[in-house]
């Protein structure tokens, strides 16, 4: 009887145990990180600032490299409601530069006899939406042509009377893509070299770890100034870009190979990886499909993690100028117009592009942060730091 | 200890070799895609083929990179003199060849940029460390207060603020309002002086302490936001231990217990992060010494690169990649000397 009552029990006590929904790690990952608000808020942020940037042409009124040449180092243009006491809508008042008799040095002010609506799906500059698609329409603008003065410069303008605010935007799609783009090759790097010094050693350890302790004694500006100074100076502006990514790519790969070769190192002893060997499997097959998703926690996070690195990086070079050339853009380089005391003194609104910057990596961060947390499920909340 | 020291230095030669082969090749390519230092004046129509041909000669770019190379480490090495006098085969080494732009040895080059870059970089590391040690304990100590969120809310955004943007902002409300030692690293009069700080007066280091500091407020912002960070997250692995427990338990004072066992342990971590903090404040320095015009050793480098100026580029990537090296050998032996459990044989 005790037997059977025993067995009632344990058949009663089964269901409870099923009805226990069965998480996937990444399921897992996902549950944790949704409780982190400031790394769902990063997430936001990146896709807020992503589609911002992609639909830059229809979002920014103006091509990037649309010229006003009344309406150099015009201010931001202030957008307002109510003329004399009249609701209008949006609308702004027109611009007009004057310059100062005695110093000869541009002002600018606006005239209020000319109003100039602001309209939305407005046509503008002619450009390729997702460089597909011709058109010509704008979210928003006046419509107006560039000699008129009846400009909205949400952001003021550059030397050339060019939009800040459109070629900020367009000006995110270098900075964002580049983070993305050279971590593919970093990871491609990474796994190849570390995978290969894990699990092989010997002199191929000894020949990959010499090239990474190589690299590591290089400072990381000057390693990759000197060989941003590679780039052939005729090549395209796309052929830049890819240069670049490759250069960035080819200075950050050390960090992550290192620790991958730990971790292959480390689970090649394991018991189910002797025991795949023991069974015949491949070099190949107990690497990718054993060892490597074993390090898929790790490579989740220090991706996210290495992403600000680069946009900062790419930032710190074309704002030397020996990353992305004019007539491209990105925010390092807008920031370069702004590394001139006199002119920097006078426009503040030349910054503007520097909290974009920080604005994505720190959406960056605060996601990697979120990753780190939930991908680790020992991780007490207070500590790593 | 002494064997190991000597060990890891020895081991040091191989490394550095590989760096400047690494370097040097990295130039020879930049000169294939755009032309060497004479190349720029092929340009000008006054300037006769004879002329560059002779010019190009002159500074030895007539021949192939690897002789240059060559001829440039032996210059290191030394060359060998020999004469009567003991030991008869005399070596002169540190020969780091000759600046083109400049018409001057690298090694004097050196040695005039580099005061400018230690009185920046110096400076710039005992503040992150008097200032990142005692936030990073404050807020492992008030884990989760008021204090401790905004110090974590602050190293987020110090970590996300390029050096470059802050200097311009730091440039851009100075300049505003009137603040008179702004740019460079000393006023007009005492530019002309030597750097070093041994030709100094009194006058001259208030003017150096008045250009110095917002250098190493905008340098050393990200640096006090990334250790604070590692030192919070430190202590308070050790803050949860089981040493610390007991401390408490026998009634020893809780000043006792952070300072005299939780920090004398969490210490030990960040010596290791004393040495790669050395190459961060190499980047940091160049871009917030680019926008506050600053003429150290990392800017004399970047101008160098353009048309490149081969032997400064690459002694100076050397020099760069000794200090790290240094750097590293110097955290590991402090950690020996700090932590009795750390022995090397």
């Amino acid at each position: 009887m005790a037997v059977a009552e025993l067995k009632r029990k344990k058949t009663r006590v089964e269901p409870e145990i099923s009805e226990q929904p069965l998480l996937t790690p990444g399921q897992l990952i996902w549950r944790r990180f949704k409780r982190h608000r400031l790394g769902v808020l990063g997430s936001v942020i990146i896709l807020l600032l992503t589609v911002l940037t992609v639909f830059a042409d229809f979002i920014g009124p103006y091509a990037g490299d649309q010229f006003h040449q009344q309406l150099g180092y015009a201010p931001p243009t202030r957008i307002y409601f109510f003329h004399e006491g009249r609701f209008m809508g949006p609308f702004v008042y027109a611009t007009v530069r004057s310059f100062d008799p005695e110093t000869g040095e541009p002002s600018f002010r606006e005239d209020t006899s000319r109003l100039y609506p602001i309209r939305f799906f407005v046509r503008g500059d002619p450009y390729k939406l997702l460089g597909l698609i011709s058109t010509d329409i704008h979210l928003f603008g006046t419509g107006e042509p560039p000699d008129s003065g009846g400009q909205v410069f949400l952001f003021g303008a550059d030397l050339f009377g060019r939009d800040l605010f459109s070629r900020t935007l367009l000006g995110g799609r270098v900075s964002l893509a580049i983070g993305p783009l050279s971590l593919i090759i970093i990871l491609v790097l990474a796994i190849l070299f570390g995978g290969l010094s894990g699990y092989y050693g010997g002199w191929v350890d000894m020949a990959i770890q010499r090239l990474i302790e190589v690299l590591q004694s290089y400072p990381a500006l000057p390693l990759l100034l000197v060989l941003a100074t590679i780039l052939p100076r005729d090549i395209s502006e796309e052929q830049r870009f890819v240069g670049i990514i490759l250069i960035l790519a080819v200075t950050s790969w050390t960090g992550i190979a290192r620790v991958l070769r730990g971790q292959i190192l480390a689970f090649r002893e394991q018991e189910y990886a002797l025991a795949a060997r023991a069974m015949g499997a491949s070099n190949g097959r107990i690497i990718f499909r054993h060892l490597l998703p074993n390090t898929m926690s790790y490579l989740i996070v220090a991706s996210t993690l290495t992403i600000p690195g680069l946009i900062l990086a790419e930032a710190g070079l074309s704002f030397l100028g020996l990353g992305v050339h004019e007539p491209a853009t990105s925010w390092g380089l807008l920031l370069n117009a702004a590394n001139n005391i006199s002119a920097l003194s006078k426009h503040w609104w030349l910054l503007i592009p520097g909290f974009f910057i920080i604005i994505s990596v720190l959406a960056f961060n605060f996601m990697g942060d979120a990753l780190r947390d939930a991908a680790d499920p020992y991780a007490s909340r207070g500590g790593g730091g | 200890m002494l064997s190991y020291i000597i060990r890891r230095v020895l081991l040091m030669i191989p490394t550095l070799f590989l760096v400047s082969l690494v370097s040097f090749t990295i130039i020879a390519l930049q000169e294939h895609f755009n032309g060497d230092f004479v190349s720029q004046l092929k340009l000008n129509p006054q300037v006769s083929p004879e002329t560059l041909e002779r010019y190009a000669k002159n500074l030895g770019l007539d021949q192939p990179w690897y002789v240059r190379y060559g001829k440039w480490l032996y210059g290191i090495v030394g060359k060998p003199t020999v004469d009567l006098s003991f030991p008869f085969v005399h070596f002169q080494p540190m020969d780091f060849g000759y600046s083109f732009e400049k018409r001057q040895p690298v090694g004097d080059l050196i040695m005039q940029y580099l005061p400018i870059t230690l009185l920046i970089t110096i400076p710039t590391f005992i503040f992150v460390w008097l200032v990142a040690l005692p936030l990073g304990i404050y807020s492992a100590t008030r884990q989760y207060s008021l204090g401790d969120h905004s110090l974590t809310l602050f190293s987020f955004v110090g970590l996300s603020i390029p050096t470059f943007f802050s200097a311009l902002v730091l440039l851009f409300v100075l300049t505003n309002l009137g603040y008179p030692a702004v740019g460079g690293i000393f006023s007009q009069p005492y530019i002309a002086g030597s750097p070093w700080p041994w030709h100094w007066n009194w006058n001259k280091f208030v003017d150096y302490l008045a250009h110095l500091w917002p250098a190493v407020l905008v340098i050393g912002a990200a640096g006090i936001a990334g250790l604070q960070r590692v030192m919070r997250g430190t202590l308070l692995d050790i803050l949860g231990s089981q040493y610390v427990q007991t401390a408490r338990a026998k009634g020893v004072a809780e000043r006792i217990v952070i300072y005299k066992h939780a920090v004398r342990n969490a210490i030990n971590p960040m010596i290791s992060i004393f040495g790669q903090s050395l190459p961060a404040f190499v980047s940091g320095s160049l871009l917030a010494a680019q926008v506050l015009n600053m003429p150290n050793l990392e800017i004399f480098y970047f101008q160098s690169l353009q048309p490149p100026d081969e032997y400064v580029v690459v002694t100076v990537l050397l020099f760069f990649a000794l200090f790290l090296l240094i750097g590293n050998l110097i955290a590991d032996i402090l950690l020996a000397w700090v932590d009795p459990r750390v022995r090397y044989e």
